[in-house]
Parts: structure tokens; sequence; C-alpha cells
């Protein structure tokens, strides 16, 4: 396959932008889409580029046909991956469940928009619960949820490894703000990196001739007994519980000596690490978590911040109205640090909103 | 004894197949079989199969096979044929994954002339769930859900899937309505549709008229006067569209 990026180098890009050179540097073979704000541009820089390097792509008639045909395209063996957002991320709860119950290695980047319905087309983080725990599954999925246009770089090319390794679907989770800014980032080669990438192989179209040397494939996701449906998901819950440590990842600052952990992931981390600088500027201890991956989550390396920390309170941001909190919450059950919480649906949060929060609760 | 003879394509470990007594998928998927095996298609074919009826037949074939969701088979066919087009990809569903819950993607997939064969069993009813009306359910006709008969009034019209099929797609795409009270007929159809893929030529579409004794509640003399008296005479049997040379009304 030919490289994408011959030598590493600055870009100034859109996180839209990033995000296509990111799957192009990953290998993804071939893209299926359906248009959606504030996604669109990751398609349009894809079928700009695509052909100049031998990939392919497909405008679909909604983002429930785009999430099988990914589903079909990963089952043929080929790296191939969707994006959308908001009531396309709905729609394609469908085949993402089909991905989860059959274990199939497809790659989605989410740029969350304003909800419920259609919402706004701009910018929100109200997609947290339907991108982790959306279909009718449990929630075998891997989500990353990035902070700038170098996370969207590196966190894309590593989602096709992380979904042909481990055969869970990811997402990497992003948001209007990071789908339509520009921001600098450093764009390279994953294995001039010293990256290995996964190579894919086909689940059907089998090399050999069946009956002589190859059984035929028969690749199911509905079961005759409940037993049976019961032994396929304990066995799905146990292997991606084995796999949770090894996938998960997180970010801390200041958390040694803090009397109050500020909880944020995404681009709202962002405005929390700036408050943490001007709160310690005047100050106040405060500390700063963010889990990276908010599929498995990294529940134990949170209590352990709030043991060591000694913080008497914490303060969860996110632009939704406690999706993010519920998350945290489920992963902490035992913990009697005080919460707190400031739930801006659909707005962005600066730091002066965390920093204002912070001292009207201390 | 002498048994028939089944087609090598067939998985015979699973055998013998779970359709109803009097169901007719059994023929559809022996014309399938056999139209495989003369085109010697077998190891480089994926058949992807619906939910309903159509999902028995998962482990059918010695084919590689998937199941799929409700009306989805279409999206997955057409995903594994833009990654390898050098396989063979036959989508098998009902009429209600075909002409409702999945009829945007069979539409589009139509319109797009993708190069995949879509075999759907009409049987003017959803079998697997118990017998509700389908899109092809004829007027008048007593369902769990028109318990009084279809009155096209409330819900209009069977669908004619060939004739859409046949508007929408452009030169090079393959359309044809069987009957599995005409099998010799039927197994041409359906080995057109897979030629018509294997040379690239569009998007490949047979409907299979087809029984359903279960739920139409009929014996073995009624069931077949419904298909050739009643469902034949509303829905034509021929080829609506070949490239293949010219067509068979």
């Amino acid at each position: 396959m030919q490289k994408v990026i011959e030598k590493a180098g600055k870009a100034f890009l859109t996180g839209n932008e990033a995000a296509a050179w990111a799957a192009l540097a990953a290998g993804a073979e071939i893209m299926f889409g359906y248009p959606i704000t504030p996604q669109n541009e990751i398609m349009h820089y894809w079928t700009r580029l695509a052909p100049k390097y031998g990939r392919g792509f497909l405008q679909t008639e909604d983002e429930i046909s785009a999430g099988f045909t990914v589903c079909g395209a990963v089952q043929a063996g080929k790296k191939a991956f969707t994006a959308t957002a908001g009531p396309g991320n709905t729609l394609m709860q469908e085949p993402f469940s089909m991905a989860e119950a059959m274990r199939l290695p497809l790659v989605a980047i989410i740029q969350q928009r304003g909800g419920p319905s259609s919402g706004t087309v701009i910018y929100s983080q109200q997609e947290v619960t339907l991108t982790t725990f959306g279909g009718n599954g449990e929630g075998h999925r891997i989500v990353y949820s990035t902070a700038s246009h170098q996370e969207i770089y590196d966190y894309v090319i590593k989602a096709f490894n992380t979904a042909w390794k481990y055969r869970f679907p990811t997402f990497v989770l992003g948001d209007g703000y990071q789908a339509k800014m520009r921001e600098p980032l450093v764009m390279y080669d994953p294995e001039e990196k010293g990256m290995e990438m996964v190579k894919p192989y086909p689940l059907v179209g089998l090399e050999g001739k069946i009956g002589e040397g190859r059984e035929p494939q028969h690749l199911c996701n509905i079961y005759s007994m409940e037993e049976e449906l019961y032994e396929v998901v304990m066995k799905f819950a146990a292997e991606y519980e084995a796999i949770a440590p090894e996938v998960v990842e997180y970010e801390e600052k200041n958390c040694d000596d803090a009397e109050i952990l500020i909880l944020a992931h995404g681009v709202v981390s962002r405005a929390a690490d700036d408050a943490v600088k001007a709160l310690r500027a005047q100050g106040i201890k405060a500390g700063y978590f963010r889990p990276i991956t908010l599929r498995p989550f990294p529940g134990r390396q949170l209590r352990e911040v709030i043991a060591k920390s000694g913080a008497k309170k914490m303060l969860i941001a996110e632009s939704a109205y406690g999706q993010f909190d519920r998350l945290v919450k489920q992963e902490i059950y035992g913990e009697t640090i005080p919460i707190y919480n400031l739930f801006m649906p659909g707005v962005g949060i600066i730091d002066y909103d965390i920093v204002n929060k912070v001292k009207s609760i201390l | 004894m002498v048994l028939p003879a089944t087609p090598k394509s067939w998985y015979l470990p699973t055998k013998p197949h779970k359709f109803c007594p009097g169901c007719g998928h059994g023929i559809v998927l022996k014309a399938l079989g056999e139209a495989i095996d003369e085109l010697g298609i077998q190891d480089k074919t994926v058949f992807g199969c619906d939910i309903g009826c159509s999902l028995l037949s998962w482990n059918f074939f010695a084919c590689d096979s998937i199941q799929t969701h409700h009306g989805r088979t279409t999206p997955v066919m057409v995903g594994i044929k833009r990654a390898r087009p050098e396989l063979i990809t036959i989508g098998y569903m009902g009429d209600g994954g075909g002409y409702s819950i999945g009829s945007q993607h069979l539409l589009n997939a139509a319109v797009r002339n993708e190069k995949i064969t879509v075999i759907l069993v009409n049987n003017t009813n959803y079998g697997m769930t118990g017998g509700q009306m389908a899109p092809t359910t004829l007027p008048g006709q007593k369902t769990e859900t028109t318990p009084y008969g279809r009155d096209p009034e409330i819900t209009g019209y069977p669908t004619k899937g060939p004739e859409f099929v046949a508007a929408l797609t452009s030169d090079g795409a393959y359309v044809a309505r069987g009957t599995v009270s005409k099998y010799k007929q039927l197994k041409r159809f359906i080995k057109n549709a897979l030629q018509n893929q294997i040379e690239g030529n569009g998007f490949s579409f047979v409907e299979a008229l087809s029984t359903c004794p279960t739920n139409w509640r009929t014996n073995a003399q009624q069931t077949w006067s419904f298909l050739e008296d009643e469902m034949e005479k509303y829905f034509p049997v021929g080829e609506f569209k070949s490239p293949l040379g010219k067509g068979e009304k």
C-alpha cells in the first residue's frame, strides 16, 4: 500500500481533515458515509484523497446502510470505516449492535452535535450514552474521547489497530468544535514512528476450495436458545474485561495534593486543564482527571486518584446533562467524595465557567 | 428408493432443512444450489440471509454465509462486493425484508446498479413472525394484521417488486420474477441473475413467488391453487430486463 505521509511534518487543519488523513495513514481501504453535519468534511477530504491512494468510497442511501456496508466490508477483510453525528449516530446503532454481536472491527468517527433529535448542527457532548452503551447490547465497544486535533489524528490511527486486534467495534468520539476548528498538529506515518499496524483478514470469501482444505463459514448473530446467547454474551464480557486494562487510557494532572478534583472528557478537558492552572495561581489546590477511553472506563485509576489526593470534593463538567456524570458514578460506586456538577448541554465550556463553579462550591 | 440428487453446494449436515412442509423456500434454494453448481462459483460465493424465514437458510449452503438484520442484507452484500469485487454476493430475503423495512436499500442498490444478486421470496406474508400482512399481501387476503382481508383503501395495493426494480435500474441490470410452480424457469432466472453478476453487468434481481401453507392455513390443493390462480395472476412471471439476450415474458 502506498505511503500517505512520506515525512512527518506540521500541518494546520480542521479536525475533520485530520481524521481523513489519519484514516488514510492507518491504511483504511474504504469509507462508507452519509452526509450529516458536523462530520461532512471527513467525507469531503476522503473523497478527494482516496482515489490518489487507490482507496474506495461509497455514499450510501442513509446511515443504516453506511454502518451495514462497513460491516460487510470488514467481514470481507478490508479496513473500512464511517463517520457520523447526532441522528445519524442514532440510526447507526443498529449496525453497531451487529458489529458488537459478530465482533466486527468496525471503526466509526463520531462528531457530536446538539441533541435530542436534530438538536443543533454545532456541538455537544450528548452522544456519550449512545456511543458507549447504544444499541440492544452490553456496551462491548471501545470509545476514545479526543481533546485536540493531534489526538484525532493519533486515535483514528489507533482505532483501526484496536478494532482489528481485539475485534470490538471502536469509536473516536469528537465533537463539532473539534471537527470544524483549525489547529496545528503533526502528521506522520505510523509505521515510520515504530507503530505496528495490525493486518486485516477476512471472515468470508476465504482462500481455498470448500470441502477440500476448508470448511464453509457460517456466521450468525441470532440464536435459537437463551443459553446459546447467554454463553456468547458471557464470553464477550469476559474477553472485554480481560483486554480492558490494556486498552484503558487516561490523563491526570496536579492530583497528588488536590483538594478538589475536576473531571471532564473530550474538548471540555482542555477547559478543565486551564481552570486548574488558574485556580492554582489563585492558591486553590485543584487537580484534573480525564478519561481518554470512556469505554472501557479507567475506574480503578480514578479511585486511586481519589484515594491518593484525599480530595474533599469532585466536580464533573460536561456539555451534556449528566451523561458523563452517570458513567463516572457507576464506575466509582461506593466512594463517598461529594460530587458536584456543571452541566451545560449543547454549549461550550471554558475555563472561566469551571473556575466560577469551583469557587461557588468551595 | 432413489432420492433426488442434492446440489453439491448444499451443506448436508443441515439437511433435511427446517422449513415448514409445503414451504417454497426449499425449491428456491434448490434452484439456487443447482445454479451455483453449474456456474462453478461455490468457493467464491458469499451468501447473506435476511431475518424472517429466509434466516433458516443461514447454514443451508456449503458457501460462506452471513446472517444480517431484518432488511439489511442488501447493504451488507454491497459492502462485501465493494470491498472484494471478485466475490459473488447473493442477498436472500423475503418480501417484508426487501419491500418494506429494507426497501430503501433495495431501491438505492438498484439505482446504483450494484453488482450483487438479490433473490427475494414473495409468499404474501411475514411467515416467521406468524403471518402478518406483507407489502405483497393480495387485496382481500386475510392475515393476522388484516383479519378481515387486506383493504387497499387502508393499506394500498401489493408491491410489485420486479416492476419497480426494472423501472429504477439502468443498462446492465437483470430483473425477473419466477415461481416455484415453474421450477426450470425459476432456475434459469436465478442462473441468469448470477451470470449477470459474474459478467459484472449490473444489479441482478429475481423475485420468486412461493408458498406458505402454514400461515395461509391451506391444504396442498388450496396452496397450489392460491399460487397459480391468485398470485401468478397478480404478479406476472417473466424476465423484465436482461442484458443477457432477449427478455422472456
